[in-house]
């Protein structure tokens, strides 16, 4: 088939829409598939050949935070001339209710359209206001996808009609074996921490003040934290004594993202919302490292109710601190949890994943089967 | 004591009965003036967002623009706490639409657009003018407030301190405005 993807936010920016969107593709060339991703990214940065740059992003306030968007005249006449000239069996777009190139491709497109929704937005209001602006784009959709439980419910509430539930897929063979990084995780022990530092739905300060608590009882502790921020501020937020032993590597690379999977003894996912599933979450598993996570619902599905990972009290410093001081005394817990987690993410696998949203698109194109011959 | 004291001592309390009861007609003064600046500035962040919806809902715009303003103008209009952060955003979408490429270009033969756009960046305009003289009358007030005389006799009464207004309420991005002028119709 002729596939086209598209990308809502900054290709060059890290993030768990646009590494869905990579592997997905990835995953749909290896199964055979034509694939082309239209993305907002500079013209000159380097991307992989079967992605398309639509102008650069910008950085706006959306959704509680900040995102890279792109809209205007520019983006939406790029995104137009992909359609037109892409001539694809089926465009699937990510997150099309955000205010970007997803949106624009639904404006442009005529043939069937699947849709994939990744966010869990607890807020109807916004999207109730600008109701009449998306219906139009959207009535186009003839499949959607949603990636976790609470991204169909907000779906079903706030655009009606239902989505077929496909979990985030991982990709385990990438995660499963690295070397730790040199000197970690070490005597004492270290937790681990990856993703933005200066989001707060990511609950880095949950985790802070939890290892305020847990880093005073135990003197060899070390907190690993990766992702892109000001590490000053979060360093303001940790007391002077602790501060030596909070270890903050920036952005990182890819590898160097997956040995720091391997270089913790507690993996902590403390996000405090917002979070449909969990990318950061199922790489880890992939990885195999023992998990402490808010019990979101969306993580208490990925971590199969708390066994293949704890669950504290969402935003609860102390109920992570005691889950993770438990964790660290207890050797046998935790290899059992890193076994369970190995297991369950074969589910999330990509090749397996890829698999089911094929299937999607053969339900909307009118003849799959002479489409997957050409 | 004679008379002649006497008669001094009531002269004097007379005195500092007036001047109090100045200053305290003074303060008094100072908090309606907040209160008129504070209105003023609701009624244009009101006028402001209300014309960035229209904007959203004109159709002049592609989808994307559209839905972002139609999305941060409501966060703004509805927001009960955090309002200097929903209008700031506000504004920060606003001129990230305004500054796309090709974005006066494409409205250039729009019928309306000119009259919208015009009647925008006017409405903000009023914003900055609005929280201008509403922050000047707030720290007109917090001053007198703070002297002593006011706070011994607590001649401020039980009126709550008034707050400044703080956003980022200009549709320039920074660096652009050169012409060193507050009047953005006098840079024209």
């Amino acid at each position: 088939m002729r596939i086209g993807l598209v990308c809502p936010y900054s290709w060059d920016v890290p993030g768990g829409v646009q590494e869905h969107i990579r592997d997905l593709a990835e995953a749909l060339i290896d199964l055979g598939h034509e694939v082309s991703v239209i993305s907002p990214a500079d013209d000159d940065s380097a991307l992989p050949d079967y992605v398309v740059p639509a102008g650069r992003a910008v950085a706006v306030p959306y959704n509680g935070s900040v995102a890279r968007l792109a809209f205007g005249p520019l983006s939406a006449s790029r995104v137009r001339r992909w359609v037109k000239e892409g001539s694809f069996d089926v465009l699937h777009v990510h997150e099309p209710a955000a205010p970007s190139l997803s949106l624009l491709a639904c404006w442009a497109a005529d043939g069937p359209i699947v849709a994939t929704m990744h966010g869990a937005n607890p807020r109807s209001r916004a999207l109730h206001v600008a109701e009449p602006i998306l219906r139009s784009a959207l009535e186009k959709i003839s499949g959607r996808i949603a990636v976790s439980e609470a991204a169909r419910t907000t779906l079903v509430e706030h655009l009606g009609g239902d989505a077929v539930l496909i979990p985030n897929g991982v990709n385990v063979s990438r995660y499963c074996k690295a070397e730790p990084l040199p000197g970690w995780p070490g005597e004492g022990g270290a937790i681990g921490f990856l993703g933005r530092m200066d989001e707060p739905r990511k609950g880095l300060p949950v985790l802070l003040s939890a290892f305020e608590l847990v880093g005073a009882q135990r003197p060899g502790l070390r907190l690993l934290i990766a992702g892109p921020g000001d590490a000053d501020e979060v360093l303001a937020r940790v007391p002077a004594a602790l501060r030596d032993r909070v270890v903050l590597l920036g952005q990182v690379s890819e590898s160097v993202k997956v040995r720091t999977y391997h270089s913790v003894d507690v993996f902590c996912a403390p996000n405090t919302g917002g979070e449909s599933f969990g990318i950061v979450l199922a790489e880890a598993m992939a990885a195999g490292a023992p998990i402490v996570a808010s019990d979101l619902d969306a993580f208490r599905r990925v971590l199969r109710g708390g066994r293949a990972g704890e669950l504290f009290e969402n935003g609860n410093a102390e109920d992570l601190a005691a889950a993770i001081g438990r964790l660290l005394d207890d050797p046998g817990r935790r290899a059992s949890l890193s076994a369970a987690a190995s297991a369950a993410v074969r589910d999330y696998d990509w090749p397996v994943i890829a698999r089911d949203v094929v299937k999607v698109y053969e339900a909307v194109v009118p003849n799959a089967a002479a489409a997957a011959i050409a | 004591m004679t008379p002649q004291v006497s008669l001094i001592i009531i002269a004097l309390l007379a005195v500092a009965g007036v001047y109090i009861s100045w200053r305290a007609g003074r303060l008094d003064r100072l908090h309606a003036r907040v209160e008129t600046a504070r209105a003023s500035l609701d009624a244009a962040l009101v006028r402001r967002s209300s014309v960035a919806l229209e904007l959203a809902s004109s159709g002049l715009l592609d989808p994307a623009a559209s839905l972002l303003l139609a999305d941060l103008a409501h966060d703004a209009r509805s927001a009960q706490t955090g309002r200097e952060l929903a209008e700031s955003d506000l504004t920060r979408a606003l001129r990230a639409v305004f500054s796309q490429p090709e974005f006066r270009a494409s409205l250039e033969a729009r019928e309306g657009s000119g009259e919208l756009l015009a009647e925008l960046e006017s409405t903000a305009h009023q914003v900055f003018l609005a929280r201008t003289f509403y922050n000047g009358a707030v720290a007109a007030t917090v001053a007198a407030r703070r002297r002593w005389l006011a706070r011994l006799l607590r001649l401020a009464g039980g009126a709550p301190l008034p707050e400044f207004f703080e956003i980022d309420d200009t549709l320039t991005p920074a660096g652009m405005d050169e012409q060193g002028t507050d009047m953005p119709h006098l840079a024209g």
